[in-house]
């Protein structure tokens, strides 16, 4: 097995590339997925949609649906009104969504009924049947087309505008007058289109009320805790009449975050009809309830001629769709997006946000990030590239001149951020070795006097993950920390819980690793359990790159909680004071007696047969309020050639090397970068959610929304340097979707240095073929003696 | 109802052909035969989760593009269960993950699989392992193109498929040392 070679010392359980404990299950095919679950006299539920992007709803006609055999009900806004459920809340707080269409659809596919029946071919017959009227409206498809607000798109809010809100952060005068002082500015509107996370499993419940009158929700959530209290919030059940299960996940990235209406319609069948009802969203619903990015950025970026930086300014129109349903915590409007100043120095910054309603899917979910961070990341770091360019310098020296050094460290950001630790200037220079710049440079020299396109790309970007300081972070007024229970068994075997949910990250392997680490115990002999809120501790699950830097901490501490009561255990066995102890080698042991110690094992033995004067058990569960978030960074090269016939990308060579701090298990680790690289490569090249002008959309299901198979996903190299987070209790920073965060900037910045000796300077994503076949013959027109 | 009887012939032309609504399926699933009376329009994908129990097949997209719902057809030929209805596999053999390890021990493929972290959320996993077989019974010793073309009707969204291909390299090692030092297996 190759594994990324880390910086960081070995240790006994963490650190090491222990095989996933989980994978036994999912080989076997004995995973258990939503879709897998069914109880006893369970009804099935399907959806009707709207075929309009924009449209009152004049009525809706059910009775043909309910001559279907197995036909039981149809619910509409209108009953849904009637208990009170008609409208949930988005976590975002800003706003709130329909469940069912009321009066008017404002999205494509939005849902206007929910049919409940026997079977599932029963449910879907009925969906075709339910007669709705619709009256079609002008559609609003275009963020700078709603600014006008000549349509309203919302009048069930106060504000009558179609603007969502406006964010900004920095100083304004100080940047405009550093960017009028400066020698040289560049200028560029860069879009990052709309994507979907799209994990292979579609999201889907099972709802029950049991005999006790007690809401059983069995759903696909990233979040199991939140979803109770969310529930609580729209349907007015006490949060002990609701247990929220999530069972495995066959991939979330964000997608499982939201709370869709199909959930809460399955509840309030299950409630109307005391029957369990399933809902499973087929791929093109899945396709069509949520989206991710849709930022539209205006950079100026100044530096002096030498290429040192003195100012940033980014303006952007945020495109919300139908609800500004986004994931972000309720005091970061737009996310994590301040980062935009990434890896660099810049004495003056200012960012500013404006979001608007349109005719499009809601959502704004964190898709493989810590909220709006891929769009900063991108931005930043294709500006940069464009800069260099323009200075005629290199892209690696630019970056190198204007780094925020490793003795800069905790760095305060004019956007304002801490940013923890970091050394970006050693990953990149094991990058450029790794890769063998010099040579590739070469090479491409000698291609570009033969005519040929090779580019080179670089991204030295800088993430901020770990949502969690509850002095920064809430979602629906709830702080972001997160809980950890461990309990010791007699036999030194014991279980983890957490409020975290893997959707494939390998919690069970990883949790029990660094529980084993602080306690000196088998990692094989733990077992992990997440999702079930009846059991979990309270946390706010598994996105935004948060379970490591929040429930990692968590466990941790917990984990040295309970060797503190093991050390008492300890010294009554050793018949020492517990100062006379210490914690060596992974055993308790008698300051400089180095024959006298007793293991962890004896004492959890001993924690239930023989504790003396001490508290008998060995169990304890911790929340862990992290004091500032962390900021893993990295160095990402694409090397590729393009086809100046065809338009056609080859992406040769990728390396990613990775700064997460320290690594809990590398072959883990190593999985993540690939997954998150071929999310990039997708963004950066094949993957959009389009709408036609009559609002249509075009990416509903997997042949029209491009998802890169085995044989044009490239092959991934990766390495990692290691400098640990010096606020966190095991120095972790968390990866997970830093080379999805990461990795887009570099391939658009390859192909663009491939196209630069034809004059290009930008083209948006994604780079298919025709786009960049279009940008040659474009350029060849405009500057024929580019050949 | 008459005209139905014979249901292979459902298999190539619906037209003309007056389908009942409810219908007799036998299907040789994992080496027992599973008979039930289902919907005419039964997808295979349904049959084998729904009536025969077997979960590990899962549903991704319902439009034959991911490959997460793929089983083995009459020995080795991979079909996507959902672009099947169950009556065409009436009196057919089909093989799904459940039938891999034997007796507790991890097929070669499940084992390559766990060693090579060629999974992550699992869900693809079945139906790509399923593909993988197929592959290696064609193709017992595939180059890294002939796997990566192998695997391409297989959509996995977590692995980025290095390892997937690491999994293939290491599995079809094991099946042909495991072949070669049983000589009956290899004149099969
Ligand atoms: S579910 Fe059959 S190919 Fe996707
Ligand atoms: S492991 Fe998640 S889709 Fe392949």
């Amino acid at each position: 097995m190759t594994e990324i070679k880390t910086e960081q010392p070995e240790k006994m359980a963490m650190g090491r590339s222990m095989k996933r404990k989980e994978d036994p299950r999912f080989l076997q095919g004995k995973g258990n997925y939503i879709d897998d679950i069914n109880l006893k006299n369970q009804l099935y539920m399907a959806l009707v949609h709207s075929p309009y992007p924009h449209a009152n709803i004049k009525d809706i006609d059910s009775s043909a649906a309910m001559e279907v055999p197995g036909a039981v009900a149809v619910v509409t806004a209108k009953e849904l009104d009637a208990h009170g459920v008609g409208w949930l809340p988005t976590f975002h707080g800003l706003d709130k969504q329909m469940v069912l269409a009321n009066g008017k659809v404002l999205y494509q596919y939005q849902e206007v009924a929910a049919c409940y029946a026997e079977t599932r071919e029963a449910a879907y017959d009925m969906a075709e049947l339910v007669a709705v009227d619709y009256e079609p409206l002008e559609v609003v498809n275009d963020p700078y087309k709603a600014m006008t607000d000549e349509v309203l798109l919302r009048p069930d809010r106060e504000a009558k505008t179609n603007h969502i809100y406006n964010w900004n952060v920095g100083d304004e005068s100080g940047t405009d007058a550093a960017l009028a002082a400066s020698d040289h500015v560049i200028r560029q509107h860069i879009t990052f289109p709309r994507v979907h996370a799209a994990p292979l499993e579609p999201c889907g419940c099972v709802a029950e009320f049991d005999a006790m009158g007690r809401l059983q929700f069995y759903v696909t959530s990233q979040a199991p805790h939140v979803y109770r209290t969310a529930l609580f919030m729209v349907l007015g059940i006490p949060e002990d009449k609701i247990r929220v299960i999530s069972p495995d996940l066959g991939g979330g990235f964000g997608n499982k975050v939201p709370i869709y209406p199909g959930y809460v319609c399955a509840i309030a069948g299950a409630l109307v009809l005391q029957r369990p009802v399933k809902w499973i969203e087929t791929r093109t619903e899945n396709m069509t309830s949520s989206f991710a990015r849709d930022y539209h950025m205006d950079i100026e970026i100044g530096a002096s001629t030498d290429g040192t930086l003195t100012a940033l300014k980014v303006n952007t129109v945020a495109d919300h769709g139908a609800f500004d349903a986004a994931a972000d915590p309720t005091k970061y409007p737009a996310g994590m997006f301040g980062v935009v100043t990434g890896s660099y120095q810049f004495p003056h910054a200012f960012a500013n946000l404006d979001a608007y309603f349109t005719n499009k899917q809601p959502g704004g979910v964190a898709y493989r990030c810590s909220f709006r961070v891929t769009e900063a990341s991108y931005l930043i770091e294709r500006a940069m590239d464009i800069l260099a360019d323009d200075l005629k310098m290199d892209p690696t020296e630019l970056r190198r001149k204007n780094f925020i050094r490793k003795d800069q460290f905790p760095y305060q950001t004019p956007l304002n951020f801490v940013y923890d630790s970091g050394d970006y200037e050693h990953t990149m220079d094991v990058a450029l070795e790794k890769i063998g710049y010099t040579e590739l440079l070469k090479e491409q020299a000698e291609k570009r006097a033969r005519g040929e396109l090779m580019g080179i790309g670089f991204s030295t970007f800088t993430e901020v993950t770990g949502a969690g300081p509850s002095k920064h972070f809430d979602i629906l007024g709830i702080k972001m920390f997160d809980g950890a229970e461990i309990r010791i068994h007699p036999s030194g075997s014991g279980i983890i819980r957490t409020g975290t949910k893997s959707q494939g990250q390998g919690h069970e392997t990883t949790w029990a690793q660094i529980v084993a680490e602080e306690l000196g115990l088998d990692p094989q002999n733990f077992i992990v359990e997440e999702g079930d809120t009846d059991t979990a501790p309270y946390g706010l699950g598994t996105y935004a790159s948060r379970s490591t830097p929040v429930a990692g901490g968590a466990l941790a501490l917990a984990a040295r909680k309970i060797r503190e009561k093991a050390r008492k255990i300890a010294a009554h066995l050793l018949e020492v004071g517990e100062h006379d102890l210490e914690w060596k080698d992974y055993k308790f042991e008698v300051m400089g007696v180095p024959g006298q110690s007793v293991t962890m094992k004896e004492v959890a033995f001993a924690a239930y047969t023989n504790p003396g004067d001490n508290e008998p058990g060995l169990e304890t569960t911790l929340y862990y309020d992290p004091p500032n978030m962390v900021f893993p960074h990295g160095t990402y090269v694409a090397v590729v050639d393009v086809d100046r016939e065809t338009g056609e990308t080859k992406v040769r060579r990728f390396l990613a090397v990775d700064d997460a701090g320290t690594i809990i298990n590398p072959m883990i680790v190593e999985g993540q970068i690939h997954g998150g690289l071929t999310e990039g490569f997708a963004i950066a090249f094949m993957q959009e959610i389009a709408y036609d002008e009559a609002g249509n959309n075009l990416a509903t299901n997997f042949t029209d929304y491009l998802v890169p198979t085995s044989l044009e996903s490239p092959h991934w190299e990766t390495a990692a340097t290691c400098t640990p987070s010096p606020h966190h209790p095991i120095g972790a920073k968390s990866v997970g979707e830093s080379p999805n965060v990461g990795s887009p900037a570099a391939f658009v910045n390859a192909v663009i240095d491939a196209l630069s000796p034809l004059g290009v300077r930008h083209i948006d994503m994604p780079l298919s073929r025709e786009k960049v076949w279009a940008a040659i013959r474009n350029a060849e027109q405009t500057h024929p003696a580019a050949d | 109802m008459t005209k139905t009887q014979n249901m292979e012939a459902l298999g190539a032309d619906f037209a003309g052909i007056d389908v009942p609504n409810i219908v007799t399926v036998s299907i040789r699933i994992n080496g027992k035969v599973v008979t039930r009376a289902v919907p005419s329009r039964m997808l295979l994908v349904h049959f084998i989760r729904e009536e025969a129990g077997l979960t590990g097949t899962h549903v991704g997209c319902d439009s034959s593009s991911c490959g997460v719902c793929t089983v083995l057809l009459d020995g080795s030929t991979p079909v996507k269960s959902c672009t099947m209805f169950a009556v065409m596999a009436h009196g057919r053999d089909v093989k799904t993950v459940e039938s891999l390890a034997v007796g507790g021990t991890l097929h070669p493929v499940q084992q390559a699989f766990w060693d090579q972290h060629g999974l992550q959320c699992g869900y693809c996993t079945p139906g790509m392992m399923m593909t993988a077989l197929a592959l290696l019974e064609r193709n017992p010793n595939p180059s890294e193109h002939d796997i990566r073309e192998g695997l391409s009707g297989n959509l996995c969204r977590c692995t980025g498929y290095n390892n997937i291909v690491k999994a293939v390299q290491q599995a079809a090692g094991a099946m042909s040392a495991s072949s070669a030092a049983d000589p009956s297996a290899a004149d099969d």
